[in-house]
């Protein structure tokens, strides 16, 4: 690990005007970069410890939304009673992610920027070849083991998936993320995250120095009735093979669908909203032969590499199941 | 650039006094600087739970955590588990008494994590268990008796015990 200098921030005020300086980085919970700094793969100079910010903890639930501080932990939001019954995907996502140890370290922030799994971006001695990490250089990924890899939102230059739960569930509903730089913005997630492009070194919106505040996620009748179902190698403990976020919001008659909301992890090169089954479903009567039509085309444009194709084969069955439960026919 | 300094470290209701580079991680400084080696290094990476110890109350991983992080909070490993006059936490207790380990290299982690699982209130069936318990990765594949550790363990503290 290259040298660093350790600084704490008393207030948000003083943690921007640090991280102004060129090769410094903002640590919260630690759990992605201090790993990736032991791998070689981050190599800050100074980092910053923001935990001890003042007021960015905090998880409130109004009539209209939920807002989440960005130093909020995952485990503290999983377990939130409130946001357990106005948001279950929200606490299903978070608590069948990593590990009790981790969630109690991990802040929200920090996991919307944790960076993918992808064994050769992780493993600089042996790979110099990473677009990701040393752009311009290829993918060893490519035409290596790339079981984990994306088979959605990939490009010539990278196809690494994007690793996390939250993220998936929070581009479902349209939440978004407050951003402090010079100046204050709130962006929606979905719009946060890029496709990898030629450009796979910019994974997110976020501009050097800028400090993600919090993220926001309007209430819905969807949200309520929604459901985050993870399928993975081992029953805990791992990251997705395929996840799917869902929610269905019933008409009166308690039998129509009037909305609904998909979106997929662990398949794609960002968190992946399926707007295509959405509307699939969208008026439709709630039962399985209609579901699984519409889960269908959850793989629109998908494209496998070497060993991933069975990704494409699972993802539009763990929506289909993601909804039968959401709906409470499974 | 001044990345060696001074840090008071607070464990097992102890000052050490230490001289840190910055990069020294909460485990390499309970193992090689603060003369505590019971916390295990399985992985350095987060992926094993070897290094469990509890930060300001709770259970985090000493790999992932630098010890700048944890200076001013209270920290405690498994050598701060049991009694001055060296009785066993029921935890510790339990897991001789069902022999929950065999080489036991995991076991400092596992124990530690069980204490703060129990505490969380996850402890309540052995599924809640199991899946609570994930955090911990026993190469002897030790599982069944580290559950049954605990869920006696859990029956005699009751949820919600201090740790
Ligand atoms: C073994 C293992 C298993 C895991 N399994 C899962 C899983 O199954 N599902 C899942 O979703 N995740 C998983 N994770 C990832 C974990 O959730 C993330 O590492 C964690 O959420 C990151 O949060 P942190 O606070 O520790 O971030 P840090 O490591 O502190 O920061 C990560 C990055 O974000 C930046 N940053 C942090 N906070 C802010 C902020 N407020 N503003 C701007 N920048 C900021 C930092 O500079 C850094 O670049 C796993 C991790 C490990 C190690
Ligand atoms: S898939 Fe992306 S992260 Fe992995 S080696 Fe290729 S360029 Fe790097
Ligand atoms: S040594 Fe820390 S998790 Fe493995
Ligand atoms: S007892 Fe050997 S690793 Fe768990």
């Amino acid at each position: 690990m290259r040298a660093l200098e350790y600084l704490r921030a008393p207030d948000t005020a003083t943690a921007l005007r640090e991280a102004a300086q060129p090769g410094t980085r903002f640590l919260a919970g630690g759990t992605t970069l201090v790993d990736l700094m032991k791998c070689g793969v981050e190599r800050p100079a100074r980092v910053i410890d923001i935990t001890h910010l003042p007021g960015l903890d905090e998880v409130t639930v109004s009539d209209t939304a939920i807002r989440i501080g960005a130093l909020a932990k995952m485990s503290q939001v999983a377990a939130d009673a409130r946001v357990r019954t106005v948001a279950p995907v929200i606490s299903e996502a978070l608590w069948r992610a990593a590990s009790a140890q981790l969630r109690n370290m991990a802040s929200i922030g920090g996991n919307l920027l944790q960076r993918t799994r992808c064994t050769y971006f992780r493993d600089t001695a042996a790979y110099p070849n990473c677009n990701k990490r040393n752009p311009g250089s290829g993918c060893a990924a490519m035409d290596g083991l790339n079981r984990n890899h994306a088979v959605l939102g990939a490009s010539d230059a990278c196809i690494a998936t994007y690793p996390g739960d939250l993220a998936v569930a929070l581009v479902a509903f349209d939440a978004t993320v407050r951003i402090m730089g010079r100046f204050e913005r709130v962006v929606p997630v979905d719009q946060f995250f890029r496709l990898p492009g030629d450009r796979p070194d910019l994974e997110h919106d976020l501009a050097p120095g800028e400090m993600i505040l919090g993220i926001e996620i309007p209430l819905s009748d969807a949200l309520r009735r929604s459901h985050y179902l993870k399928v993975r190698d081992r029953a805990s403990y791992e990251f997705a093979a395929a996840s799917a976020a869902v929610g269905i919001a019933l008409e009166a008659d308690g039998r129509t669908i009037r909305e609904a909301r998909v979106a997929l992890g662990g398949v794609a090169t960002k968190p992946w909203r399926a707007r295509a089954v959405e509307q699939a479903l969208a008026g439709k009567p709630l039962n399985e032969a209609v579901i699984r039509d519409a889960a269908a085309q959850a793989m629109a444009g998908a494209q496998a590499r070497e060993h991933n194709a069975y990704k494409i084969a699972l993802a539009p069955k763990v929506v289909a199941r993601a909804l039968m439960s959401a709906g409470g026919i499974a | 650039m001044a990345t060696q300094r001074a840090v008071r470290l607070r464990i097992n209701g102890r000052d050490h006094d230490l001289t840190l580079d910055s990069r020294v991680t909460l485990l390499d400084a309970l193992r090689e600087y603060a003369g505590l080696p019971g916390s295990k290094k399985g992985c350095d990476q987060g992926q094993c739970g070897a290094c469990t110890v509890h930060v300001g109350g709770q259970r985090v991983l000493g790999c992932l955590t630098l010890a700048m992080q944890a200076e001013g909070r209270e920290i405690t490993t498994i050598e701060g588990l049991a009694a001055p006059d060296g009785t066993l936490h029921a935890v510790q207790a339990a897991f001789v008494e069902h022999d929950a380990f065999q080489c036991g290299y995991c076991t400092p982690g596992q124990i530690m994590s069980a204490v703060a699982c129990i505490h969380e209130g996850h402890a309540g069936s052995d599924d809640e268990i199991r899946e609570y318990m994930s955090g911990n990765i026993c190469r002897c594949g030790a599982y069944p008796h580290i559950v049954a550790a605990v869920r006696d363990a859990a029956a005699r503290l009751g949820k919600g015990t201090s740790l």
